[in-house]
């Protein structure tokens, strides 16, 4: 294999990773707002946060594992306890007042770590056994990268099957499009709430985690890859999960490559991407509403 | 007495449009609550439904207050609702949007009837068998409304409310849901019934209640109502 396509190969690899750590974090973001109308402002936070507690789980325990299994899960309690306790007060106010709750909480979550944790990069260390690069039929590939794209394939498959062969799929399916409906007919909808903003928030959580080894821990995290991920949202459609995936990956790929073409333009190729879609497809590209 | 709304009070901002808005329902009946465009005859449907808060009233459904309930708790007690813009999920398939009206732990109801299932409901709806795999979305306007009305007695109510069944649909769709709503009727189901078309309201229910702006204007039987030109005039269109 010559140099270029060698480069190639290690582009796309690190633009499908970090694509699928975007569609991990957009999908529940996306979830979140189809079904009960809220752009969580905090979502990206519960992505930082669970990376923290990654950080934090390796100092004490050593092992990457227990906090890969630990970390999402702790985040993931944690959001249920936000909707059940904090955004279901605040509904009748509408939606003003969870936006604002939600980006209070942002704020709380960032301060938070700063004061724990302080303002400078934690390293997330991963055994050596996911570390330099393997062979593959004749191709060098980076292996953490293509640990990141393998676990965000397994729970992309998951979140696949639940959705489309579970009832539990069928109702947040039909919630997305009305809520209120699926309330009328008899469906604990407040409990169906609950358990997708868990899972949303869990799901960061993992995104969190895998990425922190790549990009450290630090508190500029949340804007960071929380910016690309609301754009995922709005090109895909909100409550699109298709468009969460086709998009993530899109946003993924336009990064690594963008930055190897035209590197003085890498950090607005996303925003350029969106422009154009937007103004094409106001709803975007798989969402029903504005 | 199945269903009994007193005085209920529900505003939308500082709109007060349901002003002591009562109506009552008993077992088997079939009653129509009728009235001109915004009278607020669907915010009354909302108002039991859960899915409007009223502020003040009484909701007493078989004897227990239901006032204040989340909609899915009155619907687990037995009251089925189609609404006025009949609300199918589109993106779901005719066979799971049957299935969203499936009420898990709340069986055959009301003295020993025939449960509804996919069977009974196929054989009432036979379009729907049909159409089991398209999507909401590719129905015409009556066959949604079939699929509406389908999916709320998967749930098997013992009370079927139900906002204008028959507008926008041609006369032909228009007795096919007549004619459905009197089967519904027939095996037992309760129906309180908003209708524009009086024809339809009249061939249907056996008691009807007319609103006024917010409040209840006139309550009476069908026979009464027949006899009083001067109070059709007033409340319905003419
Ligand atoms: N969501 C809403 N917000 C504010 N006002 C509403 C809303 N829905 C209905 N209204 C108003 O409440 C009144 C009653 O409406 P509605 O119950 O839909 O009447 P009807 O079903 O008899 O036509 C109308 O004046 C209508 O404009
Ligand atoms: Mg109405």
């Amino acid at each position: 294999m010559d140099a270029t396509t060698a480069m190639y190969v290690a582009q796309g690899i690190h633009g499908l990773a970090y694509g699928m750590v975007l569609f991990l974090l957009a999908s529940g973001l996306t979830l979140i707002f189809g079904m009960m109308g809220i752009l969580n402002m905090a979502h990206a936070s519960f992505f930082m946060l669970s990376a923290y507690f990654c950080y934090q789980f390796q100092i004490w325990t050593g092992n990457f594992w227990l906090a890969l299994l630990f970390a999402p899960v702790i985040t993931g309690f944690f959001g249920i306890l936000v909707e059940r306790f904090l955004l279901r007060k605040v509904q009748r106010l509408g939606h003003i007042g969870q936006l604002i709750l939600t980006a209070g909480l942002g704020l709380i979550i960032l301060e938070g770590v700063k004061v724990i944790w302080g303002t400078e990069s934690k390293p997330v260390l991963v055994p050596t056994y996911l570390q330099g690069l393997v062979n593959l039929a004749g191709m060098e590939y980076p292996v953490y990268r293509l640990f990141i794209i393998g676990i965000s394939l397994i729970l992309l498959i998951i979140l696949s099957l639940i959705l489309y062969k579970t009832r539990l799929g069928m109702v947040v399916r039909a919630a997305v499009s009305d809520a209120d409906m699926v309330n009328a007919l008899g469906i604990n909808v407040p409990v169906v709430f609950m358990t997708v903003f868990g899972v949303g928030t869990w799901m960061a959580g993992v995104a969190g985690v895998v990425i922190s080894p790549i990009l450290t821990v630090f508190p500029g995290l949340a804007d960071q890859v929380g910016m690309d991920a609301f754009i995922v949202v709005c090109v895909g459609g909100f409550g699109s999960i298709g468009g969460a995936l086709l998009v993530s990956i899109i946003c993924g790929l336009l990064n690594s490559y963008g930055v190897q073409f035209f590197s003085q333009l890498a950090p607005i190729l996303i925003f350029i991407f969106m422009v154009v879609v937007l103004t094409i497809r106001p709803m975007g590209l798989f969402g029903e509403r504005e | 007495m199945l269903l009994e709304v007193e005085n209920l009070n529900t505003y939308y901002g500082e709109s007060h449009v349901l002003q002591d808005m009562s109506v009552a329902v008993d077992a088997g009946e079939v009653v129509a609550l009728l009235g001109r465009n915004g009278m607020g005859k669907s915010t009354t449907l909302k108002s039991i439904m859960g899915l409007v808060k009223p502020n003040s009233g009484t909701i007493k459904y078989k004897g227990t207050s239901i006032f204040g309930h989340p909609p899915y708790r009155v619907a687990k007690a037995g009251i089925g609702f189609v609404p006025e813009e009949r609300r199918i999920f589109p993106n779901l398939p005719v066979l799971d949007n049957l299935r969203m009206g499936i009420k898990h732990g709340r069986h055959s109801s009301g003295g020993g009837r025939n449960p509804w299932d996919f069977e009974r409901v196929y054989k009432h709806f036979p379009i729907l068998k049909d159409r089991s795999n398209q999507k909401g979305s590719t129905l015409s306007g009556g066959e949604q409304q079939m699929l509406a009305i389908a999916r709320t007695l998967m749930g098997n109510p013992d009370l079927l409310m139900i906002d204008e069944p028959t507008e926008g649909l041609s006369p032909v769709m228009t007795k096919e849901v007549r004619d459905v709503l009197a089967e519904i009727s027939e095996v037992g189901v309760s129906i309180l019934l908003v209708e524009h078309n009086l024809k339809v309201a009249m061939s249907l229910a056996d008691r009807v209640y007319l609103m006024g702006k917010a409040h209840l204007g006139y309550t009476g039987t069908i026979e009464e109502l027949d006899a009083n030109p001067e109070i059709r005039a007033r409340y319905l269109e003419v």
